[in-house]
């Protein structure tokens, strides 16, 4: 929903603070999600992220989460879905060259990533987005990826 | 100074600390003022009209761009561009945007084009599908200008893939990207110039400058970040035909600033199209003098063969002549 999105990016610093004990706790629990079974509670907890997410981000869930170095504006709303930063295109009032009604999701970012304590994720580059990670979770992903510490460094 | 020589279709060997062997690189780590400009891609499978095209910039430019598919319209590919004017021995600065193609497509055209002599490539995101003339095309946008930049880059400095596949020869690119300053958040522009020099950008031109006051801002920002050192910075003009043009790309051409003043010019002006040139050649004479910039990047379009007249006029290259089919080895300083 466009005005959640947009009280989210109002109030990142928050946010920032909630996904860090959020991650925290996740990453305590790994034994559990271990024993558990990775790809079998990957339905159940892919369903809560995206409802989740859905409300407060208008996530599209493309498995690869960046909300925390993009001041918890999602960038997957850009038409372009652009993972860097905002086109050349963004209109004078801030509204977004594609879809006039829309402020631009990285003018947003930009915002968003003023109020967090953290400032400094949105100067990351990106990777391109693995596309066969779409629809998965983000939030097992990234805890397995730690865990793993296999992809220690480009993990987020 | 002899620093271009090419046979037409023969790649020049590249310089010590070059990335590649093109004059673009050449005159700009030269320290020369360099001047680009943007080359109008036929719609016609006809080599004739690209050479034409492109004879009306001879002895003005460093370098020509071929765009891809600018304004999401559908033209020339940039590849067949560049293809047919390396054949002429032009250097051009091939751009490639993410809207039309993916990761497998770019870097196999990356590999082609640095096969056929391209030395440039400017990496670019592409306008979005709705501003163009076919807008239930899909946008692809597999990359962004970003990964992509990164992605060349690597290519080049790795001599790998995306995927870690080893090639057996890398493209030698010079690798720039694209900038705005004009648009918003103006704040953040610098710092994004900063990321892109970050991803491999070694030389960017800007969207069309018609505002000295906001470009100075910006690279008085860009050059106390240092950025100025690590990557050339091309500002691009244009000659605006009338008022009506003018005010018409303001409204439609997203990412164009034009203050009101350069419209009350062009309004008041007896010759519309001739206070157009001399706008664009002010423009270019006062962006010469800040510092930082390296050069100017002009995109005439409908009005390719004035490109003369503006850098003529504009008196930047102090006398040098840029390379150009069928120039005298004597003529070459």
């Amino acid at each position: 929903m466009y005005a959640l999105r947009q009280w989210s990016v109002r109030n990142a610093r928050v946010l920032e603070w909630l996904y860090e004990h959020f991650e925290g706790a996740m990453l305590v629990l790994h034994p559990l999600w271990l024993w558990m079974g990775y790809d079998r509670i990957e339905g159940p907890i892919c369903a809560t992220e995206r409802r989740v997410k859905a409300a407060l981000f208008d996530c599209r869930m493309c498995g690869h989460c960046v909300l925390s170095q993009t001041g918890m504006s999602c960038p997957m709303n850009c038409p372009k879905e652009l993972r860097n930063g905002p086109c050349g295109g963004v209109r004078e009032n801030g509204f977004c060259e594609v879809m006039p009604q829309m402020r631009c999701v990285w003018v947003d970012a930009w915002e968003g990533s003023r109020r967090m304590r953290d400032d400094s994720g949105i100067q990351c580059v990106q990777p391109p987005l693995a596309q066969d990670h779409r629809g998965r979770s983000s939030w097992l992903r990234e805890v397995r990826e730690k865990r793993d510490h296999r992809f220690f460094g480009t993990a987020d | 100074m002899e620093i271009e020589k090419p046979a037409p279709g023969e790649p020049l060997p590249i310089l010590d600390g070059h990335s590649s062997p093109g004059r673009l690189e050449r005159v700009l780590r030269a320290g020369q003022f360099a001047v680009t400009t943007e080359i109008a891609p036929p719609d016609a499978a006809d080599a004739q009209a690209v050479f034409q095209r492109a004879s009306v910039f001879d002895g003005w430019v460093d370098a020509i761009n071929a765009t891809d598919g600018s304004g999401a319209n559908c033209h020339m590919s940039s590849v067949g561009v560049c293809a047919l004017l390396t054949r002429k021995g032009y250097a051009t600065v091939m751009q490639v945007s993410c809207r039309d193609r993916n990761r497998i497509a770019i870097q196999g055209d990356v590999l082609g084009a640095a096969a056929m002599g391209v030395t440039s490539i400017l990496c670019l995101t592409g306008d979005g599908v709705q501003a163009g003339d076919q807008p239930n095309a899909k946008p692809v946008f597999d990359f962004d200008c970003m990964s992509l930049l990164r992605t060349v880059t690597s290519m080049r400095d790795q001599g790998e893939f995306l995927s870690g596949r080893a090639l057996s020869n890398p493209p030698r690119v010079f690798v720039g990207a694209a900038a705005n300053p004009f648009a918003p958040p103006l704040d953040y522009r610098p710092l994004r110039l900063k990321k892109k020099i970050d991803a491999g950008a070694q030389f960017v031109q800007t969207q069309y400058c018609f505002d000295i006051q906001r470009l100075k801002q910006y690279m008085t920002q860009v050059h106390d970040m240092g950025l100025t050192e690590r990557c050339y910075i091309l500002v691009g003009v244009g000659p605006l035909a009338s008022a009506r043009t003018a005010a018409w790309i303001r409204d439609n051409v997203p990412g164009v600033h034009i203050p009101d003043e350069i419209i009350r010019r062009l309004l008041a002006a007896h010759n519309p199209r001739e206070e157009g040139i001399r706008i664009c050649v002010e423009m270019i004479q006062a962006i010469r003098e800040i510092e930082g910039v390296h050069g100017v990047h002009i995109m005439a379009y409908r009005q390719e063969e004035r490109v003369s007249d503006i850098v003529r006029d504009s008196s930047v290259l102090e006398g040098r002549i840029p390379w150009h089919p069928g120039i005298s080895q004597h003529s070459i300083h």
